[in-house]
């Protein structure tokens, strides 16, 4: 029997009390397949483990009936469900800036399809520092959004770039996807026993593996973190969007997720827990990109444009057919079971037997808190007081206040046909929704310098930015004869 | 009438041109699956924009390989509508059906942005509801749009009056500063000799309705349904006369 050693719980960045805690509740020490699994779903970024109750006190309630819960939010307005979901990809992005923001695109669209969704829009908030490298970083990440985004076929008609030294050496990529379904076509990721657990999507590799606990979740060191950052095949994300809402269209499918940070480890777990019930799997069907594979590499991998679906029994052929029109991979994994046991297999041994709901709740941690360090107020007190030209020349020469059409041009922001108010022509973008009198305005706003001083009233601040962008939109536009009503909708994220 | 607009893996524009012949100008729109090897009774076809296959290897160099391509390609030889917008064009290419090769753009970057193009010849399909000269103001969204042909053959291409749209200003000047990508000739559109596929760079399904910003697209689909009529009715008169 395999003992495990304090090196290895430790290397996958586990904290000792998550490493007693795992064997409180198991009753047993984990295998490493099993305590591969618990690293990665109780980092930080799958588990929010120290954000969760910070994030919970915020409102959810407002003018439009709420969809709060599953792997994005969004509202209804009337029968239709407008979905939307902001995620960062800030280390991935710092490490390989073209293939870390690439594959932010390609994560926050599958979490809009994953509801059944079709994704209509993208937005993206940037942050990067001034130095020399922060323009190479630049570049990459205005490449990485700009290969994924237009090849998927979904436009990128918003967002901010911003400068500021603070974030020499650690850049900030948000991105965020917007998508549209009617209201009684929204799938879900709850399990349902009885029924074939189906893997989707593209093929397993070992990029990406530990991503979420290695790199979202910490900071960055020196050693080179490359390996972790994961590869995005955008043609594949493409084909994934078809497969998925054509199959989602004939009804068989009872529960899809899809599969980004700690891959496998997350779908497996959290729609079993979801639904309470469990699953028995083999990993010997998951289709492979390298051989051979360990059992936890295959539950850690995070490559890319993946699913994982609850499959109507009986119509496991159905589905295949579907994803291999469109060149992906179909496989049946398993079953769905009622014992709430996520029992796991590879080669005829049983490599990891535990309960989805101890998997899903990671202890939490603190957030630590306390004032803004003191070094910020004499910066405040010595403020500088230039000339007037001195001034204008200084504002001119700020990359804060250049127009950014050489960053939205390499944007394709017009496919699907849906793009009334283009980027630079307002501080939203206007998107109709086909076939109603109805549209979206969309911004992504935050304001870096104030949120840092203040984090609360900077919140306040962006919120209201935001909304008041919103709003003198929907007056300007309330001018055009077409658009009969403009709602508005708000998704921010504070820095 | 019926219109097919070919869907190959990773198309993106098939949808936004059936909305556009469907729903804004109410025609009889099949979408066709790239495996299609029959074109059921289809008057015209459109292969739309997008990166099919990812622009894996070349854009359009795997598309053109797909079995709808060999119908297409005896349909076009039978005079029918043929029309290649975008990745639609670099297809057209790949397969021989027009001449030249698009490269990337000459600035290295994707461009997405409105240009304006100079019809230059009215009596092609998609064409006969312009004026010669009439400027449009069209959408591109692409990164290998730079037109190029050897010399000898773009020479072929010049005395054959094959260009059919050329990027120039707003008031219809063929100057550099209006060349989005390097095209040699500002090459923004292209046909065979025959004059019935056209291949063209920019996206007149994203300016057919006004709300988008603007709705010259229009007068391409409305010429293309206007000679489909006049076809029909040419036919149904011979019909008639030899009856």
């Amino acid at each position: 029997m395999l003992v495990i050693t304090e090196t290895q719980w430790r290397s996958l960045g586990l904290l000792e009390p998550e490493y007693r805690e795992i064997i409180s509740r198991q009753g047993r020490e984990p295998s490493p397949t099993e305590l591969a699994m618990y690293s990665v779903e109780w980092s930080e970024h799958c588990g929010y483990s120290r954000s969760r109750s910070a994030i919970k006190s915020l409102p959810r309630q407002g003018r439009y009936p709420v969809l709060v819960g599953q792997d994005a939010g969004g509202i209804v307005w009337d029968d239709l469900a407008i979905l939307f979901k902001v995620e960062s990809h800030n280390h991935p992005s710092q490490v390989q800036p073209r293939h870390g923001a690439a594959t932010g695109v390609g994560g926050i669209i599958r979490d809009i399809l994953a509801n059944g969704a079709r994704p209509i829009a993208l937005l993206d908030s940037l942050r990067f520092g001034t130095d020399p490298d922060s323009y190479r970083i630049l570049q990459g990440v205005v490449d990485g959004i700009q290969f994924y985004g237009n090849c998927v076929g979904v436009p990128t008609v918003g967002g901010e770039t911003c400068f500021h030294p603070g974030y020499n050496g650690n850049c900030l990529v948000n991105v965020m996807c917007i998508g549209l379904a009617p209201r009684d076509k929204l799938a879900t990721a709850r399990a349902v026993p009885g029924h074939s657990v189906m893997y989707l999507g593209s093929r397993t590799g070992r990029d990406g593996i530990g991503g979420c606990s290695v790199l979202a979740s910490q900071d960055l060191g020196e050693a080179d973190k490359r390996p972790s950052v994961q590869i995005g095949d955008p043609f594949a994300g493409k084909c994934l969007i078809e497969a998925t809402l054509e199959a989602i269209a004939t009804g068989h499918i009872l529960a899809v997720k899809d599969m980004g940070a700690a891959g496998l480890t997350c779908t497996t777990s959290e729609m079993s827990a979801e639904g309470n019930c469990g699953m028995a799997l083999s990993l010997d069907t998951v289709p492979l990109r390298e051989h051979p594979m360990a059992p936890y590499e295959i539950m850690m991998s995070e490559s890319q444009e993946r699913m994982l679906a609850v499959v109507r029994k009986g119509k496991e052929q159905l589905i295949s057919e579907i994803f291999h029109k469109w060149g992906l991979e179909a496989e049946v994994m398993g079953i769905t079971t009622e014992r709430p046991v996520l029992e796991i297999s590879h080669k005829g041994s049983i490599v990891a037997e535990l309960s989805p709901e101890n998997l899903t709740s990671p202890p939490m941690r603190d957030l630590p808190t306390g004032p803004p360090k003191p070094r910020l107020l004499p910066d405040i007190v010595n403020l500088m007081h230039p000339s007037p030209s001195e001034a204008l020349l200084r504002l001119l020469g700020s990359p804060n206040l250049c127009g950014k059409h050489w960053i939205y041009e390499q944007y394709d922001h017009m496919v699907q046909v849906n793009t009334v108010v283009r980027p630079g022509e307002g501080d939203a973008a206007v998107l109709r929704i086909k076939g109603t009198q109805k549209a979206i305005a969309a911004t992504f706003d935050g304001n870096s310098r104030y949120t840092l001083l203040d984090p609360h009233r900077g919140g306040v601040l962006a919120v209201a930015e935001a909304a008041r962008i919103v709003e003198d939109l929907k007056t300007r536009l309330k001018q055009v004869d077409s658009i009969d009503d403009v709602q508005v909708f708000l998704d921010v994220n504070p820095d | 009438m019926r219109l097919g607009v070919v869907r190959f893996p990773g198309s993106n524009c098939d949808q936004d041109v059936v909305w556009v012949l469907e729903t804004i100008l109410g025609q009889d729109v099949a979408v066709l699956w790239h495996e299609a090897e029959d074109l059921n009774h289809m008057d015209a076809v459109i292969l739309p924009g997008g990166f099919s296959y990812g622009d894996y290897l070349r854009c359009g160099a795997i598309a053109r390989g797909s079995p709808v391509m060999k119908a297409l390609s005896d349909f076009a030889q039978r005079g029918n509508p043929l029309l290649g917008i975008c990745n639609g064009f670099q297809i057209l290419l790949e397969a021989g059906l027009l001449p030249g090769v698009l490269r990337q753009n000459a600035c290295r970057r994707f461009l997405c942005k409105d240009v304006f193009v100079r019809v230059e010849r009215t009596d092609t399909p998609f064409t006969l509801a312009c004026r010669e000269g009439q400027v449009l103001r069209i959408p591109i969204a692409h990164g290998e749009g730079n037109f190029l042909h050897h010399p000898s053959e773009l020479a072929s291409i010049l005395k054959n009056n094959q260009v059919v749209f050329r990027y120039c200003t707003e008031d219809g000047r063929v100057v550099p500063e209006a060349n989005p990508n390097g095209s040699l000739e500002y090459i923004a559109g292209l046909c065979n000799t025959g004059g019935n596929i056209l291949g063209m760079m920019p996206h007149p399904e994203r300016c057919s309705e006004a709300i988008l910003g603007g709705n010259d697209g229009l007068l391409i689909w409305r010429s293309l349904i206007t000679w489909l009529s006049i076809q029909r009715k040419a036919l149904s008169n011979k019909l008639e006369v030899c009856s």
